[in-house]
């Protein structure tokens, strides 16, 4: 098929003739996608003038994996490993969404057990703690800090060892099943996390010292990449990114799915302490007080799971569970907060196969990313790395 | 602000042809809306003072099958001040041919993540956007032939000489 001069390739011919204009007047840099600080395989192109980056035209695709045409080949429940491996650092939260959305399409939303709630919520929210976790240390290392990202990985470790006791898996779970859990938690999993919790207090506090109030952290960070309210609204940021902006808005408290509505938790939004608001610093803070407000829904969840639904011998995770999934034919949209923002699946069922017609999901950091070229207009290359990092995306996410 | 409102709100300003239809059957109701005038409506929506959908959840081009030959792209609203959600939908019939494909118009000039959401339904499914300033393929390569989404995309075996296993 040759496409080349249609009204369909009008858009790539005029984006080569502005790289050709440019490659002579200015200087085009190419950043990624094997560069350490595009967080994965992401190539930036650069149009810069010196040290000033006039345009950033963001590729990527490079870790395509067809997720979506995988989901429209296989039953709703063979898809969920596929949803662990779209935002890879928070599996969990992509399978709870996914299940959720399945179930809410079935009907049988409302008779999970109270124990199964509790469960997926205590797992999803440790995993949020890891994804938050990588997302500090790396943007540490970014710009130049090197211990954060050692501490950080030593206490997300204890994380992945203990969802690897649950799961058998140390990143890519496929734990929350539709219906139900892979096992109930394992013996003694209760005690262990309130030991993590107990040891990972005083850890958050040495890493605010450390990093938080760092001057040097502070002067590369605080008034950098400023993103506006309304900018992020209208560019369909969520997460991390639009509360620290200044937006109260988190999807756990707004539609207040599985057991949220009965965790008292708060939501951290960007005040805009060391610059203005919605600078990289304020990004950056909110994920640090998430962890905070994170670890307190997990103490909640244990102790609910330790008291009123304690584990008991013929309890079984997989009692719900649906033998065939098979949706009214309907379109439903469920959308959830995952770990870097409103995660969504979009699924059409034509009410007779087990195979969703169509599958659309929409990754948090696909939004996100797509940010980076309105608010990265006119900055030095090195803040460039410090507004890459504060956004925190997974290439996994934005490509599927 | 219910479905209903919405609908009566929109015949209001525009005229009766502007949604063509309804969806209720489902958990999740959704308007069907006359594709060329989806801009618009976007647009109303956003700014109105009674119903601010300012936030553009999900844009999904969907493909509905080979017998029924028609192309759709659904849009999913939600309003930040509100709390609620939206969905629209539009859909048009075309033929397969992969040198006229459907088009509709963009919305990225009200919601700037429909950007590069359109640019993925272009990608995947093949559904072209009018006025949109940047319509190029975004998780494919350039030169891909076809639209990996469609029901009737049949896998490349090549791919620049080289054999794809």
């Amino acid at each position: 098929m040759n496409i080349r001069n249609s009204k369909y390739s009008e858009a790539l011919q005029r984006y080569t003739q502005k790289i050709a204009k440019a490659s002579t007047e200015d200087m085009v840099l190419n950043m990624g996608p094997q560069h350490p600080s595009t967080h994965g395989v992401l190539r930036l192109e650069l149009i810069t003038d010196g040290e000033i980056v006039k345009e950033v035209i963001p590729h990527m695709g490079y870790l395509h994996r067809c997720f979506e045409k995988h989901a429209e080949s296989l039953t709703y429940q063979q898809t969920i490993p596929f949803t662990d491996r779209m935002d890879y650092l928070a599996s969990m939260n992509n399978s709870h969404i996914w299940s959720m959305g399945v179930e809410r399409m079935l009907g049988i939303d409302k008779d999970i057990p109270k124990r199964i709630e509790y469960i997926r919520v205590l797992v999803c929210e440790l995993n949020r703690i890891g994804s938050h976790l990588i997302a500090i240390g790396t943007y540490g290392i970014d710009i130049g800090a090197f211990t954060p990202f050692l501490w950080c990985f030593r206490d997300r470790e204890h994380i992945m060892g203990m969802l690897e006791w649950a799961s058998g898996s140390r990143m890519l779970y496929n734990y929350i099943w539709i219906g139900g859990l892979f096992y109930d938690l394992p013996v003694g999993f209760e005690e262990r996390c309130r030991d993590f919790v107990n040891y990972f207090k005083p850890k958050l506090t040495e890493l605010n010292q450390l990093l938080t109030d760092n001057q040097i952290f502070i002067s590369r960070t605080a008034g950098v990449g400023v993103l506006p309210m309304d900018v992020a609204i209208n560019y369909g940021c969520s997460g991390p990114m639009l509360r620290g902006s200044g937006l109260k808005w988190d999807l756990r408290r707004i539609d207040g799915y599985s057991v949220y509505p009965e965790l008292d938790f708060d939501i951290p939004v960007g005040k805009g302490e060391m610059g203005s608001i919605g600078d990289c610093w304020d990004r950056y803070k909110v994920r640090v007080d998430e962890i905070a407000q994170s670890l307190k829904i997990v103490e909640q969840c244990l102790e609910r799971l330790q008291k009123e639904l304690k584990r008991s011998p013929d309890f079984d995770p997989r009692a719900k569970m649906p033998r065939k999934i098979i949706p009214k034919a309907q379109d439903f949209y469920i959308r959830g907060e995952g770990a870097k923002g409103e995660l969504g699946f979009y699924f059409v069922s034509d009410g007779k196969s087990e195979i969703p017609t169509r599958v659309k999901s929409r990754g948090p950091s696909f939004c996100n990313l797509s940010v980076l070229p309105a608010i990265a207009k006119n900055v030095m290359i090195a803040d460039l790395i410090a507004i890459i990092g504060s956004i925190d995306f997974v290439l996994g996410e934005v490509d599927r | 602000m219910s479905l209903d409102e919405i609908k009566s709100l929109l015949i209001e300003k525009f005229d009766e042809r502007i949604i063509v239809g309804e969806e209720t059957t489902g958990i999740q109701p959704a308007l069907l809306i006359d594709p060329d005038r989806i801009a618009d409506v976007c647009l109303e929506l956003r700014d109105n003072p009674k119903t601010y959908f300012d936030f553009l959840s999900c844009l999904s081009g969907i493909d509905y099958g080979i017998e029924a030959n028609s192309f759709g792209v659904v849009y999913h609203l939600a309003s930040i001040p509100y709390q609620t959600q939206l969905t629209l939908k539009v859909s048009r019939e075309n033929n397969r041919d992969l040198e006229s494909l459907p088009s509709f118009p963009t919305i990225s000039s009200v919601y700037r993540a429909a950007d590069w959401h359109e640019r993925e339904a272009f990608d995947m499914i093949g559904i072209f956007f009018e006025g949109h300033p940047d319509l190029r393929r975004i998780l494919v390569p350039d030169d891909w032939d076809g639209y990996p989404l469609r029901k009737d995309y049949k896998t490349a075996e090549y791919y620049k000489g080289i054999k794809i296993d």
